[in-house]
């Protein structure tokens, strides 16, 4: 395990293939620095947790990975992704998000029927088999652990589901486009804890295909969920590392008041 | 007078003010009711107006409007559309910003009559349109665009950013995601909004005077060639509609009957307008209700 | 591996269509910005001419009282004084503003501090199809209604000023309420508890708290109101008896700016000195209808100012 160069050296560098890594990222809202010096890389295939207090920037650099902060935030330096920077102006941000999808805070699905959910961003990325959108429905919704709830209403709107149901059919529409890296943002934060529990095991069944980085302020989640754990803490990166590590010897003190509840 | 006593006083003003307004609206649109219902019979909805005998019915004038409004919707939402999605997604948070939502403020509380008199030297006389039902549209345009633009922005406002955001995390392109996502979402603000707009223009005179014209010019239902000139849909023929016939009776007719055919015209603009401001109602409130049954089932 | 790379620096049909989306939005909005200065551009021109191209002087326009454009006076000069239209135009903007704010504060103070939810929503109702009555139809209920009761009541011929007054009240009844509604409603609600758990009448609570901070608010719905009188031609030239004469008083034929220009631009050729004189009375109506634009910013800047201040306390 090598330690990073640029001095943190609470901040690890993963020695497995890494999926997507970020150097030196700082994010600004208008004047205001939300995110300063952030140095993480993600393994392949591995889920990795971001945790911190409300307003460390968790989400703010979560949303920097895919480029949903296009137009909202300003965010400078380097995402490396397949050997890319991605966080280029030349880069096609459409192109990206193909590669790396993203579920929110919140369920959000459309106002359509379940089954248009999935299909309808492959429509508009040029698949138009009905075989292959009905087997890629189908398996999306399988890896989601949606397909026996839903299988004989596909066509009914996706408005009518539960919050759990809900979360979980935007994961399928997520994968459904076959990406690379899945973003969640506090996918379970507004789910009870059945559902959340359905979430958690979608997403160990998910990491077998794809590499996962998720944002929670759950700790038991994130000691439960993850194999990587990063602490944000006022916009910047405390530590990262190995999430047994990280749970059960914290290198900054901060880190351990934050996790063992004492904090501030 | 003390406290106790002003406040009873005061209620009593305000309760009897509010009766005041209630019993004018009532007042309004029963009289034109009571006065024109009466007149109103097949015959006049059906037969050409007539200058100088009585008798004379609606039926090119009612024809007009519609085929008018038609006209004037088709070229108002389009642009409306467009510039709201320039106001809710484009729109950069700067000076050019504010200057056109100045400008659409502006053009909005600009008086019908100077909208229509800008028709009139622009298009009738400049580009020789003449009086015509496509000068009117145009005019009819200008006097919606602000509002429709203004309720369309707020349309998409209103939806929730969540389902703008799943719709590019999906690598969707803005403008799909506007058009696919946002816009359907959008949609009951936007058609009460086009209906309440509709009515607007439907009963709009000033802006028309001078653009559509003060005559009707007897047409030929079935000849559909919209480039001849007998055609009742040909958009280049001079065209008075509904409200500038009530108008020119009372100004300027010497139709023995005018009364009679006000009131029987006034009746028929008021029924179509309730029935434009009932079916903004109707549509509203029935998207709402799926939506949030939606919800709940 | 490389492709993934090529795939993420070429351009797409996302690419494309958003093109293609910002070229029609833009299109769009340029339009109506195109269209809001050429409306002024060429209000302004022609309502210039007569000043440039006629040499008639700005204070002859606006002092004198005799509007006859089509002749010349004993100098030889024709007679463009507009004061009377412009008095006109004043008067039934003010007097309707009056008679309308008392009744729209009534009506919006019930919709918010009295009815509950269905009240409100009916007298939102009734507010609205107020709005929807077309124009010609409050001119057309004027003329057959109020014109013959002024009649009945002072003589004379029952147009002028009262009957335009009257008309535009209704008229612009429903646009002061339903904005002094918001800015009522955008009054705290915790102003009201407190105000009342200090033991202060409903009346009280109105009086001194709830018109106070909705100051602005309401004064800007008067301007719009105004604004809207102003403008507004066809139902005040149905009944206020178009003779471009200094009114004598509240039941005397007059002629207001909207109207004169409704009754006179069919009557003249354009070009003519007749018909330039009918483009500077549209000119007013342009600046004063700017002018009105500008004083609800003003107002609105101020009230801003103020509520911002307070917050920060």
């Amino acid at each position: 395990m090598g330690k990073n160069n640029l001095g943190a050296e609470t901040i690890m560098i993963p020695r497995e293939e890494i999926a997507i890594e970020t150097k030196k990222i700082d994010v600004y809202y208008g004047s205001n620095k939300a995110i300063s010096n952030a140095s993480l890389a993600f393994p392949r295939f591995k889920i990795s947790a971001l945790i911190g207090a409300s307003g460390s920037g968790k989400s703010t650099f979560l949303r920097s990975l895919n480029r949903m902060n296009d137009g909202i935030a300003t965010v400078k330096g380097e995402i490396m992704y397949r050997s890319t920077n991605i966080n280029s102006v030349k880069v096609n941000v459409y192109q990206v998000r193909k590669h790396i999808g993203m579920v929110f805070q919140r369920p959000n699905p459309f106002a359509r029927s379940i089954r248009n959910n999935i299909t309808f961003a492959l429509k508009e990325h040029g698949i138009h088999g009905e075989d292959e959108l009905n087997k890629r429905v189908e398996e999306s919704l399988r890896a989601a652990a949606l397909w026996d709830e839903v299988k004989d209403s596909l066509d009914k709107s996706a408005l009518s589901l539960s919050g759990g149901q809900a979360q979980r059919l935007c994961i399928a529409r997520s994968i459904a486009l076959k990406p690379d890296i899945l973003l969640l943002d506090e996918p379970a934060s507004a789910l009870d804890p059945v559902s959340t529990s359905k979430i958690e095991t979608t997403l160990r069944e998910l990491k077998k295909k794809y590499t996962i980085i998720i944002v929670t302020h759950n700790m038991q989640q994130a000691s439960r969920l993850s194999d990587y754990t990063a602490f944000f803490h006022m916009g910047k990166v405390v530590e990262y590392g190995q999430t047994n590590n990280i749970f059960t010897s914290p290198r900054a003190n901060i880190t351990e008041k934050y996790i063992s509840g004492n904090f501030g | 007078m003390n406290a106790k006593t002003s406040n009873k006083v005061a209620t009593a003003v305000i309760y009897s003010f509010v009766g005041i307004v209630v019993l004018l609206l009532f007042f309004l649109i029963g009289y034109i009711l009571v006065n024109g219902i009466p007149y109103i019979s097949w015959h006049f909805l059906t037969s050409p107006s007539q200058s100088f005998l009585a008798g004379g019915g609606i039926r090119d004038q009612l024809f007009n409007s519609i085929y008018l409004l038609i006209l004037t919707l088709i070229i108002s939402v389009p642009i409306a559309l467009g510039s709201g999605i320039y106001l809710a997604e484009y729109a950069p948070d700067n000076v050019i910003t504010k200057l056109i939502k100045t400008a659409i403020e502006v053009l909005s509380s600009l008086p019908s009559v100077v909208v229509g008199l800008f028709g009139y030297l622009l298009f009738v006389i400049k580009f020789g349109f003449g009086f015509s039902i496509l000068t009117g549209a145009i005019a009819l345009t200008f006097f919606n665009l602000p509002l429709l633009t203004r309720n369309i922005e707020e349309s998409i406002n209103d939806v929730p950013d969540l389902q703008r955001e799943a719709g590019l995390s999906l690598g969707i392109s803005r403008w799909r995601t506007m058009v696919k996502i946002v816009l359907p979402s959008a949609l009951p603000g936007i058609l009460t909004g086009i209906i309440l707009s509709a009515g607007r223009a439907f009963g709009e005179a000033a802006a028309l005077i001078y653009t559509s014209g003060q005559s009707a010019p007897i047409v030929n239902y079935s000849n559909f060639n919209i480039f001849s000139q007998s055609s009742f849909l040909n958009p280049m023929r001079p065209a008075e509609t509904l409200a500038v016939h009530i108008w020119k009776l009372n100004t300027e007719g010497v139709t023995p009957d005018a009364h009679s055919i006000s009131n029987g015209s006034s009746a028929v603009l008021i029924i179509v307008i309730l029935l434009f401001n009932l079916g903004a109602r109707v549509i509203g409130n029935a998207i709402y209700r799926k939506i949030t049954s939606g919800r709940r089932g | 591996m490389n492709n993934i790379k090529k795939e993420l620096n070429m351009a797409s049909k996302e690419t494309r269509q958003d093109s293609i989306g910002r070229f029609i939005s833009y299109f769009c909005i340029t339009i109506i910005g195109v269209l809001v200065i050429s409306i002024i551009y060429f209000i302004t021109s022609r309502g210039l001419t007569m000043f440039f191209a006629n040499h008639v002087k700005l204070s002859d326009f606006l002092l004198k009282t005799t509007w006859n454009p089509g002749t010349l006076d004993s100098h030889g000069k024709p007679e463009v004084g507009a004061l009377p239209m412009i008095v006109t135009s004043f008067s039934v903007t003010i007097l309707s503003a009056i008679l309308a704010t008392p009744f729209a504060i009534a009506v919006a103070l019930f919709m918010t501090e009295y009815a509950d939810k269905r009240g409100a929503k009916l007298l939102q109702s009734v507010i609205e199809l107020l709005v929807g009555i077309p124009s010609v139809i409050y001119g057309y209920i004027g003329l057959s209604v109020v014109v013959p009761m002024i009649r009945h009541i002072y003589g004379g011929t029952g147009f002028g000023i009262l009957a335009g007054t009257i008309v535009l009240f209704v008229m612009i009844l429903p646009t002061i309420t339903s904005l002094t509604v918001d800015s009522l409603r955008a009054v705290p609600q915790h102003y009201r508890q407190v105000s009342l758990s200090l033991g202060a009448t409903k009346w009280q609570t109105i009086y001194k708290l709830i018109l106070r901070v909705g100051t602005p608010g309401i004064l800007t719905a008067i301007i719009f109101g105004m604004a809207r009188a102003f403008g507004e031609a066809l139902a005040v030239q149905m009944v206020i008896g178009n003779a471009a004469i200094m009114p004598k008083n509240l039941v005397s034929v007059a002629s207001t700016l909207t109207s004169q220009l409704t009754t006179g631009i069919g009557n003249t050729v354009l070009g003519t000195f007749a018909n330039n004189a009918l483009w500077s009375l549209a000119l007013v109506l342009l600046i004063m209808s700017l002018l009105f634009n500008t004083l609800v910013r003003i107002v609105g800047n101020k009230g801003a100012v103020k509520n911002e201040r307070k917050n920060k306390q």
